[in-house]
C-alpha cells in the first residue's frame, strides 16, 4: 500500500542527507579506498595516494594502484576468518544469554503499576549515567582472581573461579553492558500489550501459562527481534568488552581491527576488516530496520 | 409484582417465561452476592436467577455494577461475599479457563496476530482436527465471514470484528454466553440491524445469552428479561414491558425511556379507581388502582410522553386533562415530541407519533393546548 509522503521541501529536508553524508559516506569512502590499498614505509603506512596536482594522470595511476591485496590476505590467512566467526560466537552466544535474562526482567517490569514501572525503568538506564569504561573497569574488581567475587565465594567456602580474562568474563561483559538494550525493547512491546487478550484467552480455556505462550510471546516477537539486533549487532564490533575482559586467546573482531592499525600498522588490513565487518552486517542491519518500521505501524 | 390481572402488560405476547414456572430449575443463581473494591461497593447483595435459553439484559448507568457482576461469572472477579451458581453447582470454586462460560469482550479482545479462522479455533484446542475445522466452518457460515478467514483482525471493519468476536465466543459452545456492550462500537444503522441478529442467533442455537448494557433500546429490543440495576443493587427484573409500563420506582420509571413524573395525593380510592390532587392538575387526576392506597398517602404518577394526547379542544370534564402552552417542539420524523408548561411551572414532554402527513390544524409554539391521559396510562408510584 502507498503512503502519502508530505513534500519535502528546503534546507532542513536535505539536514539528514548533508549529515549522512558528511560522517557516514565521506569516511566510509575513505576506509573502502584504504582498504583497497597496499602497506608501505611511508607517513602515513599505504600507497597509492591520490596525487591531484598531476591532473587526470595523478587520477588514474592512483587508480590502478588500487587493489585487492588486504582482502586476498585476509583470505589466506586463517586468523581473520577465526577472529570472525569467533566475534559472531560471542554476539549470539551474547543475545541469547541476553534474551534470556531481559526477557523476564521486561516481563516483570511491564506487569507493575505504571509508576513502579517508571521506577524500575529509571533503574534500568541508570548505569547509563557513570562512564562506561568505569563500569567496565569495576566488572575487573569483581572477577579478578583475589577479587570481589572469589572473596565473597571464599567466605561461603566454595572453590574460587577463574572468570578473568577468559571468554566467560567477556560474556559476562558483553550480557551486563546490553542489558539495558535488551530489557528495553522488551518492555516497550510487552508494556503495550491489552490486559484484555488476557482475560479473552482465560476465557477460552487458556492457563496462565498458556496464555503466555499463545498470546504473550507471540505478540512479544517484534521486540525480541528488535532487541536482539539491537545487541547483536554492535557485539560483532565490540572492543573495550574484550580488550579489558578478554585474556590473550580471545578473538573477536574489534580486537584485531585494533591490533592490525596501531600494533601492526597495516592500515589496509584494517580498513578490509571493518568493510567485511560492515558489509556482513547490512543484512541484519536492514531486518532492525524493518522491525522497527512494522512496530511504528502498529502504534 | 403489581401487574394487575384485568390488564394485559405491554404490546408484546410471549410464552417464553420459565421464571414464572414454580419448578423450573435457573440455569445461573447468584445469592447475595456482594463485591468490594477497596472502599467502593461494586455489587451490593445481588440475588438473581437466569434461566436456560434466556436472553438476559443487565442494564444501567455506568458505574452501577453490572460489569462487574457479569466478570464474577465469567471467573476476572471473585465475590466478597454469596455464591454463584451453574446449574446448581458452585462456579467460584473453578478458574476461569474451567468455567462452561464464554465472553464477547467489549473491546472485542481480538487476537492481533491470529487471523479470523484461528482466532475463533482459540478456544477448540480440545477437540480433534476434524472436529475443530468443521466447527471453525460452521462458526464462520453462521457470521457470514466465509471469505474473510484468512484476513487479521486489523484488516476487518467494525461490524465484521464484533462478528469474528461473536464466533470466537460461541464456537466452543458455552453453556452461557455473555456478552460486554456488544453493539457500543457499531454505527447506528448496523446497531439496529445487529440486535435483531443476535437475537435470531440465540434463538437457533438455543444458548443462554446474558447481556451488559447501557443502551435501554438494546435491552429492550433483545432481551427476553431485564434486570435495572442501581448502585450495585438489581431495581427490578421483568420482561422489557413490563419493566417499561409498570416500573416499581422512579429510578426505573426515569432511567428506562422519557416520563413525566407529577407529585400527587391520594384523595379518595374505591378499589377500582382512585382519584388524587396535585399541583399540576387543578381538576385533579383519576387513575386505575392497582394496589389499595389510603387517602391522604403521596405518590408519584408516571406518564410515558406517548400516552399523553395535546390537543387544542379543551377536554371533558372528569377526564385527566391539564391546560398548558407549548414551549418547544421537536420533530424527529416519525414522532414529534411537544415540551408543554402546565400550571405550577412544570414543563411537561408529550409525544404524538406523526401518522398523517398532512395536518389540518397544526400545534405551534406558545399555542395553548390542553394534555390528557387515560387513567390506565399512569403507573402510580410510591418509592
Amino acid at each position: 500500500m502507498s503512503k502519502l509522503r508530505p513534500p519535502h521541501r528546503g534546507l532542513p529536508a536535505l539536514a539528514p542527507f548533508l549529515w549522512l553524508a558528511a560522517f557516514f559516506l565521506f569516511p566510509f569512502v575513505l576506509v573502502a579506498k584504504l582498504s583497497l590499498s597496499d602497506i608501505a614505509l611511508a607517513m602515513p603506512p599505504y600507497a597509492p595516494r591520490l596525487d591531484l596536482s598531476k591532473g587526470l594522470d595523478g587520477v588514474s595511476t592512483f587508480l590502478h594502484g588500487l587493489d585487492f591485496d588486504a582482502y586476498r590476505h585476509m583470505v589466506e590467512d586463517g586468523v581473520y576468518a577465526a577472529a570472525y566467526l569467533s566475534s559472531l560466537k560471542f554476539a549470539a552466544i551474547g543475545t541469547g544469554i541476553l534474551l534470556l535474562v531481559g526477557y523476564p526482567m521486561a516481563y516483570g517490569m511491564a506487569r507493575y503499576p505504571p509508576k513502579v514501572r517508571q521506577a524500575l525503568l529509571m533503574m534500568v538506564v541508570l548505569p547509563f549515567w557513570t562512564s562506561f569504561l568505569i563500569r567496565i573497569y569495576a566488572w575487573i574488581a569483581i572477577l579478578k582472581p583475589e577479587g570481589l567475587l572469589n572473596a565473597a565465594l571464599g567466605w561461603l567456602g566454595l572453590p574460587p573461579v577463574a572468570l578473568m580474562d577468559n571468554d566467560p568474563s567477556v560474556i559476562i561483559g558483553l550480557v551486563y553492558a546490553y542489558l539495558p538494550f535488551m530489557v528495553l525493547p522488551l518492555y516497550s512491546v510487552l508494556e503495550r500489550q491489552d490486559e484484555s487478550l488476557l482475560e479473552a484467552a482465560s476465557d477460552l480455556g487458556c492457563t496462565q501459562f498458556e496464555a503466555f505462550w499463545r498470546v504473550t510471546f507471540p505478540l512479544s516477537l517484534p521486540g525480541i527481534a528488535a532487541g536482539a539486533l539491537l545487541c547483536f549487532i554492535p557485539m560483532v564490533g565490540e572492543f573495550v568488552i574484550p580488550d579489558l575482559l578478554g585474556g590473550s586467546s580471545t578473538l573477536m573482531l574489534g580486537k584485531t581491527i585494533w591490533t592490525e592499525f596501531f600494533a601492526n600498522r597495516d592500515w589496509p588490513a584494517a580498513s578490509a576488516v571493518a568493510i567485511i565487518l560492515l558489509a556482513t552486517l547490512i543484512a541484519p542491519i536492514l531486518i532492525y530496520q524493518r522491525q522497527q518500521a512494522k512496530l511504528l505501524d502498529a502504534q | 409484582m403489581t401487574t394487575s390481572n384485568r390488564l394485559n402488560i405491554g404490546a408484546v405476547r410471549c410464552t417464553f417465561a420459565p421464571w414464572e414456572d414454580p419448578v423450573a430449575k435457573p440455569l445461573i443463581r447468584f445469592e447475595g452476592v456482594v463485591k468490594r473494591f477497596g472502599d467502593d461497593v461494586a455489587v451490593n447483595g445481588v440475588s438473581l436467577d437466569i434461566y436456560e435459553k434466556e436472553f438476559f439484559a443487565l442494564l444501567g448507568p455506568s458505574g452501577c455494577g453490572k460489569t462487574t457482576l457479569m466478570r464474577m461469572l465469567a471467573g476476572f472477579e471473585t465475590p466478597n461475599e454469596g455464591r454463584i451458581t451453574l446449574e446448581g453447582e458452585d462456579i467460584l470454586a473453578k478458574p476461569a479457563h474451567k468455567r462452561p462460560v464464554n465472553m464477547m469482550f467489549q473491546s472485542y479482545a481480538l487476537f492481533p496476530h491470529l487471523n479470523v479462522e484461528q482466532n475463533i479455533a482459540f478456544g477448540l484446542k480440545h477437540l480433534p482436527k476434524d472436529e475443530r475445522t468443521d466447527r471453525v466452518l460452521e462458526m464462520l457460515a453462521l457470521v457470514r465471514l466465509e471469505g474473510l478467514a484468512r484476513r487479521k483482525p486489523d484488516q476487518l471493519s467494525g461490524g465484521q470484528r464484533q462478528r469474528v468476536a461473536l464466533a470466537r465466543a460461541i464456537a466452543p459452545r458455552p453453556r452461557l454466553l455473555l456478552l460486554d456492550e456488544p453493539l457500543a462500537a457499531l454505527d447506528k444503522k448496523l446497531r439496529d440491524e445487529t440486535q435483531f441478529e443476535l437475537v435470531a442467533l440465540q434463538e437457533r442455537l438455543g444458548m443462554t445469552f446474558m447481556v451488559v448494557t447501557h443502551d435501554q433500546e438494546e435491552a429492550m429490543v433483545m432481551s427476553t428479561r431485564v434486570a435495572v440495576m442501581d448502585k450495585g443493587q438489581i431495581v427490578q427484573v421483568g420482561r422489557p414491558s413490563e419493566v417499561y409500563e409498570t416500573p416499581n420506582s422512579r429510578y426505573v420509571a426515569d432511567f428506562i425511556g422519557e416520563v413525566n413524573l407529577f407529585e400527587a395525593k391520594v384523595t379518595s380510592a374505591n378499589g377500582v379507581t382512585m382519584t388524587l390532587a396535585g399541583e399540576n392538575c387543578p381538576a385533579g387526576y383519576a387513575v386505575l388502582e392497582d394496589d389499595l392506597l389510603a387517602p391522604g398517602v403521596n405518590v408519584t404518577l408516571a406518564v410515558r410522553p406517548e400516552k399523553i394526547q395535546v390537543s387544542q379542544d379543551r377536554p371533558p370534564a372528569g377526564a385527566n386533562g391539564m391546560a398548558g402552552k407549548v414551549a418547544d417542539i421537536g420533530y424527529l420524523g416519525d414522532w414529534t415530541t411537544y415540551l408543554v408548561t402546565v400550571p405550577g411551572g412544570m414543563t411537561v414532554r408529550a409525544a404524538r407519533a406523526n401518522s398523517a402527513r398532512i395536518v389540518e390544524r397544526p400545534i405551534d409554539w406558545d399555542d395553548e393546548v390542553w394534555l390528557t391521559f387515560s387513567p390506565d396510562a399512569a403507573v402510580v408510584l410510591t418509592s
